[in-house]
């Protein structure tokens, strides 16, 4: 007994003097910056959310709930369904377009595999209006792909889900990339040599491995998709807004603070939903080792 | 993968393989047979293409010409998953997500074996491997050697016609490695499957195979048992890769009754048995072991040379021995020691010694290999 705990603090003590313990307090700067520039805002949205409006931009603080009753009309619930299935198609398109060149990248390039990774990322280096006002040229009900390839989608949710994949597929491709450059490939050789097709070589072996990647990458796209409003005002011309363009709408011309409040807290309990599912998901696969 | 094809008494024929890799010919026009259910090792330094060789079999690789025949029929072309033939990878390759069992039971997931026949099967080839009570780990939670064991049995389940073995033992420690290597005898002999091995591990080849490839720069330098390749190594490659080797060059000086002389520059006369042609410059092997030291110091004698001592070492039940012939080629002799060796224990580095050697212990070597049909 004595030896044991001989031992265990013999050994916590190697462990301090390899590694030095920083006295917890030096983090204070980083929680100070993220208390008021992060849970300030958050908290003043939650009080906004319960305030009771009393005149045009004219509010009373309290504890009122009838905003978020208003959340669950009808209307609503329709703009948060429609919302949600968008990211959802949104992030399944990503993953569709976006793991063939992850997987491209990381299998059969070498010398050319970071200039790969340093274009994929540059349309990031421009803004995301900017993007997305160029995406409408091409979309365009007059342009190339209207006139002369017959597909013609603007201000359809089609080319809602054109500018979505096409602003978040960087996010997606990153994680991937990562995880596609840590498999061993020597698995997928091991699995044909004992009879797997190539199908299912990949189905069983390459995806499943690299499915925490996948599953990252949906979630870092699914998130800011459900948040967008640049995008649906954009491609859509207001034909399809998304739950942001009602909290714009809320906050910029309705000046109704309290309800673009009570949207924005409902939306953030309902992507959090997905988060929980996300960790879950992901120390699972920790405790079953991947 | 079913299909047994022809009764072929070869499992796997090699005819004229070459495979390059851009300018590199990793594979030069090879030909050999593995007989059935033999343990035929490729034995080479990297690069020499046995690796390549052995992925051909496997089918990750295809030849650029020839023919690559497994149980008599032409395999160039056929997909890795229709081949009737197991590979053991360097680095196991198990897969880390699945357990044990499920990764031993995976080829026969593939074919569609039932679930309750595939798991009574995966547990007996763990068996036969000696791991039991591991079923349901991971393999990241077993040691090298018994990830080794799950990665032989996840091979040996589907009871290939040929099994692959890409340097199994190359990531185990020294004594594992032994270990193994008894293991795996005991498996082939129990299984009777023909096992292909590639290694850059002489005693290991030694030990365990029934005929060894030699290979370097892409071709076969030589094809036999173990003791043919060891006692008769036809060329000077081989009989520098297999063991120590001492050489002597000079020309054919006397052709006679199956005997021939080849005198050095430093006037050694080396007489062996065998066929040789007469004024041809040539090299000879003599292993350390076959060469003695005495006391004699008569000059003019065939099979003996004077030397000067350059280092002595004890090797416990052998002293080796280093010394430089009068012409400056270096040899090492290898002598038993039997107690108390008073002849041994008194030479110093700078004496003058007289080496010694039988007819039958010179070997003539090639340069190149020459073809050679078994």
């Amino acid at each position: 007994m004595a030896r044991t705990e001989e031992v265990l603090e013999s050994a916590g003590r190697r462990r301090r003097s390899f590694s030095p313990r920083y006295p917890g307090w030096l983090t204070t700067p980083s929680l100070l910056y993220y208390a008021i520039f992060f849970l300030g805002p958050l908290a003043i949205l939650v009080a906004f959310s319960l305030a009771t409006q009393t005149g045009f931009d004219a509010i009373s603080y309290g504890f009122d709930t009838s905003q978020y009753h208003l959340v669950t009309d009808s209307l609503y619930v329709k703009i948060f369904e429609r919302t949600l299935l968008m990211a959802g198609g949104g992030s399944l398109l990503t993953i569709l377009v976006g793991y063939p060149i992850a997987y491209w990248m990381a299998r059969y390039l070498s010398t050319y595999k970071l200039l790969a990774l340093l274009l994929i990322l540059v349309p990031f280096w421009t803004s995301f209006l900017i993007r997305t006002y160029a995406l409408k040229i091409i979309l365009d009900p007059h342009g190339y792909l209207a006139e002369d390839l017959g597909i013609d989608i603007m201000y359809t949710k089609w080319a809602v889900a054109v500018g979505l994949v096409y602003n978040y597929l960087p996010l997606f491709i990153i994680p991937v990339f990562a995880s596609l450059e840590r498999m061993d490939w020597s698995l997928v050789e091991a699995a044909t040599d004992l009879g797997a097709k190539p199908y299912n070589a990949f189905r069983q072996i390459t995806l499943r491995l690299t499915l925490p990647g996948v599953v990252t990458g949906a979630l870092l796209v699914f998130i800011p998709m459900s948040g967008e409003y640049i995008i649906p005002n954009i491609l859509s011309g207001g034909n399809y807004e998304f739950v942001g363009n009602v909290i714009g709408d809320q906050f910029a011309s309705a000046q109704n603070q309290p309800f673009g409040s009570a949207l924005s807290i409902s939306l953030m309990i309902a992507l959090s939903g997905f988060v929980a599912l996300y960790i879950l998901f992901a120390t699972k696969e920790e405790r079953f080792g991947a | 993968m079913s299909s047994r094809g022809t009764d072929s008494a070869y499992d796997v024929e090699f005819r004229t393989v070459t495979k390059r890799f851009g300018n590199l010919t990793a594979v030069n026009a090879v030909s050999f047979q593995v007989r059935q259910g033999e343990f035929l090792s490729l034995l080479g330094p990297s690069g020499c293409g046995k690796t390549t060789s052995l992925r051909m079999i496997a089918g990750f690789e295809q030849p650029d010409e020839g023919e690559i025949v497994i149980g008599g029929v032409d395999a160039v072309g056929t997909p890795p998953y229709r081949r009737d033939v197991n590979t053991v990878f360097q680095q196991y390759a198990l897969f880390p997500h699945l357990t044990v069992l499920d990764n031993v039971a995976y080829g026969m997931k593939q074919k569609g074996v039932g679930r309750s026949d595939r798991y009574q099967r995966a547990r007996e080839a763990l068996e036969l491997v000696r791991l039991t009570g591991r079923e349901k780990h991971k393999p990241s939670m077993l040691s090298g050697g018994q990830q080794q064991r799950v990665a032989l049995a996840r091979a040996l389940v589907n009871r290939p016609r040929v099994l692959l073995l890409d340097e199994p033992l190359g990531a185990l420690d020294l004594k594992l490695r032994k270990e193994m290597q008894i293991e795996l005898t005991r498996i082939q002999g129990e299984v009777g499957i023909t096992f292909i091995y590639v290694t850059h591990d002489q005693g290991e080849a030694l030990s365990m195979s029934d005929r060894i490839a030699v290979m370097s720069d892409g071709v076969i330098e030589q094809l036999g048992t173990p003791a043919e390749i060891y006692d008769r190594p036809r060329t000077a490659f081989v009989a520098d890769f297999i063991g120590e080797m001492n050489f002597l060059e000079g020309t054919v000086s006397r052709t006679e009754d199956g005997e021939y002389d080849v005198t050095t520059a430093g006037g050694v006369v080396v007489r062996a048995r065998g066929e040789a042609t007469r004024g041809q410059a040539v090299k000879v092997g003599i292993r350390p072991a076959r060469m003695r030291i005495t006391g004699a110091t008569d000059d003019g004698v065939v099979n003996a040379a004077r030397a000067a001592v350059d280092t002595k070492m004890y090797l416990g039940d052998e002293v080796q021995v280093v010394a430089t012939l009068g012409d400056g080629t270096q040899v090492v002799i290898r002598e038993q020691r039997a107690g108390a060796d008073a002849p041994h224990d008194a030479i110093r580095p700078g004496d003058p010694i007289t080496i010694q050697w039988d007819r039958n212990a010179p070997v003539l070597l090639a340069e190149t290999p020459t073809e050679q049909q078994e």
